[in-house]
């Protein structure tokens, strides 16, 4: 083991980590094993703290009535509290306008949302639609069915071996025919942080729109649309101490109203007649039906929780955790791990393997130890095809996460390694 | 080192030891019939090829890439067909799944060490890996060929 002087000691963490974990009650119980958790599975959702959990209780035990319909009491302040909730958002990324902030279910309805209601409306057979070979299934799958059903041409920027994009096969990628970028800030599977700058100044070079699948930013680092210079952000609330079940587009207010609606049906219109309906402003227009406001509320919470520890703070709480991991695991025999090898270029996701023992095993046999990991494809079977694995073991962090933790997931693969033994 | 109960439900010993040295493991036979199985959820893979000759399985042989239930599970398939007639074959393919299903071991001769695989229906996310070979051979012998996965949808 390396010394732990040469490791960041939790003192440079920048909050007090107990005075978190108190507002995370789940973080005290036991598995099955009746070891404690210990949850290293942030990438797939994160858990609430009991501010979250309290809004949610406080939205319908005081407030709950429909939204925008009725005059009474109650549904006027259901009205003002979603809208809040939208105007928090809105704030949290640095959005102009609150009516840019449209409430879905998750990241892949918002990103559904762009290729029925913007894509299906403006794209022509033989545009292009450029993704990379590093997404989420969610942010591959829609273009595919639009390739297949207007013709459009979708490409592919390469992953490196090393988990980062190839920038220079960027470049020729993108090209006058290319109408939509559309990336993520950061692979869920690797980790890699994706330098959107560079691909932002090539789309925008040849006039495409740029989309960010910000599922895996929005919640771990500071994200600004302001800067960011795209056109279009998607995002889950789950993975950032919210509900499952609100999710967030954020589009530039111009583009959205040049949209067509995604769903029709009730909230969405301006006037129906037998023969024809006109379309309510957006965001209305975009979020048909009853929505989700009981979730959308507590999103409102979650995202003042975030903010009151600051996004810069956040990040740099996992920066040291990953760097921390990254080195801890370094030392476990048997253990090679995915990705670029800095904690600068990666967010707080390490994927790995274990020399002659299966992800599944791995993780089954770290569940009796209380360590919660993810394994298999991770929805990105184009990475693991690059990286020529069927499935790989990941441990992912979020603000609550410790070192000892880290420790409990590198001690509990070397007793993995030992029951299992290396395979002739 | 696992805690009693749990692991030991699942890893047993005599599981481990087909998943170090699988039975039967990437041998050259001269198949009559093979077949191919995935788990879709976990990319394991496996290929099974049989050779059978007057309807008793003479040789098979399995290949393919899988976590230690998967592999063990296949290695103790292969050895429970072996010399037994078609129809023997996939009544312990039957045997198998409804073992899967209810955690109870089969009264069924040669199982002794399948058996051991009774605990794996206590955790169901770990069911598709073992019975990604049963379910294999059976597409191989009752079908003569082509591929399965576990996937049917169900989560
Ligand atoms: C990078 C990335 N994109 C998209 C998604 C999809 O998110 P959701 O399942 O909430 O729609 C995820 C979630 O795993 C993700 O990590």
């Amino acid at each position: 083991m390396t010394s732990l002087a040469d490791l960041p000691a939790v003192e440079r963490l920048p909050y007090d980590i107990a005075r978190i974990r108190r507002d995370f009650p789940i973080l005290k119980r036991e598995v099955a094993s009746g070891a404690r958790l210990v949850y290293l599975d942030n990438a797939a959702t994160s858990q609430r703290p009991v501010q979250v959990l309290a809004e949610i209780t406080r939205f319908y035990r005081d407030h709950n009535a429909n939204i925008h319909r009725g005059v009474h009491t109650l549904s006027v302040e259901a009205t003002d509290l979603y809208e809040q909730a939208r105007a928090k958002v809105a704030r949290f990324i640095g959005a102009a306008d609150p009516r840019e902030i449209i409430f879905t279910r998750n990241t892949t309805e918002s990103i559904n949302l762009v290729a029925h209601g913007w894509a299906r409306k403006f794209l022509q057979p033989g545009d292009e639609v450029v993704i990379s070979e590093i997404e989420h299934h969610s942010n591959i799958v829609p273009w595919q069915m639009l390739r297949d059903e207007r013709g459009i041409t979708l490409k592919y920027i390469p992953m490196l071996p090393d988990g980062t994009l190839d920038l220079d096969a960027a470049r020729s990628i993108i090209t006058g025919r290319t109408r939509l970028v559309s990336l993520t800030a950061m692979s869920n599977a690797l980790g890699t942080i994706v330098p959107l700058d560079a691909i932002v100044a090539r789309a925008k070079a040849v006039g495409a729109l740029v989309l960010v699948d910000g599922a895996q930013s929005v919640p771990h680092m500071p994200v600004d649309v302001r800067t960011l210079g795209v056109d279009f952000l998607a995002f889950s609330g789950h993975k950032m101490l919210a509900p499952f079940g609100i999710g967030i587009l954020w589009g530039r207010l111009p583009l959205l109203e040049s949209m067509d609606p995604f769903m029709g049906g009730g909230d969405m219109i301006l006037t129906v007649s037998m023969e024809r309906s006109t379309w309510a402003d957006v965001p209305a227009k975009f979020e048909a039906g009853t929505p989700n406001v009981g979730d959308a509320v507590a999103l409102g919470a979650a995202v003042d929780y975030l903010s009151a520890l600051g996004m810069d703070a956040v990040r740099q709480h996992e920066r040291a955790i990953t760097d921390y991991a990254l080195r801890r695991l370094a030392d476990v025999p048997g253990v090679s791990i995915f990705g670029v090898p800095d904690a600068e270029r990666r967010g707080g996701v390490i994927s790995f393997a274990l020399e002659g023992v299966h992800p599944h095993d791995i993780g089954q046999v770290l569940d009796t130890k209380g360590v919660a990991i993810r394994t298999g494809h991770h929805c990105a079977q184009p990475v693991m095809l690059a990286l020529n694995v069927p499935a790989t073991a990941r441990a992912s962090f979020y603000i609550y996460n410790t070192t000892d933790e880290v420790d409990a997931l590198a001690s509990g693969l070397e007793e993995v390694s030992r029951f299992f033994g290396v395979r002739k | 080192m696992a805690e009693p109960g749990l692991m030991e439900d699942l890893y047993r010993e005599i599981i481990l030891d087909h998943y170090r040295q699988p039975r039967n493991h990437g041998t050259t036979i001269e198949p009559t019939c093979s077949a191919d199985g995935a788990n879709p959820l976990c990319g394991d893979q496996v290929r099974i090829d049989v050779a059978l000759v007057d309807g008793v399985v003479e040789a098979i042989s399995f290949s393919g890439q899988g976590c230690s239930i998967s592999q063990a599970s296949a290695s103790m398939m292969t050895e429970y067909v072996k010399g037994r007639d078609a129809a023997a074959a996939l009544r312990g393919v039957e045997a198998f799944q409804q073992m899967m299903l209810t955690g109870e071991a089969p009264d069924i001769e040669g199982f002794d060490d399948i058996a051991a695989l009774a605990g794996v229906a206590k955790f169901p996310a770990r069911v598709k890996c073992a019975s990604l070979a049963w379910k294999t051979l059976a597409q191989a012998i009752a079908e003569g060929g082509g591929s399965v996965t576990t996937d049917d949808g169900s989560r």
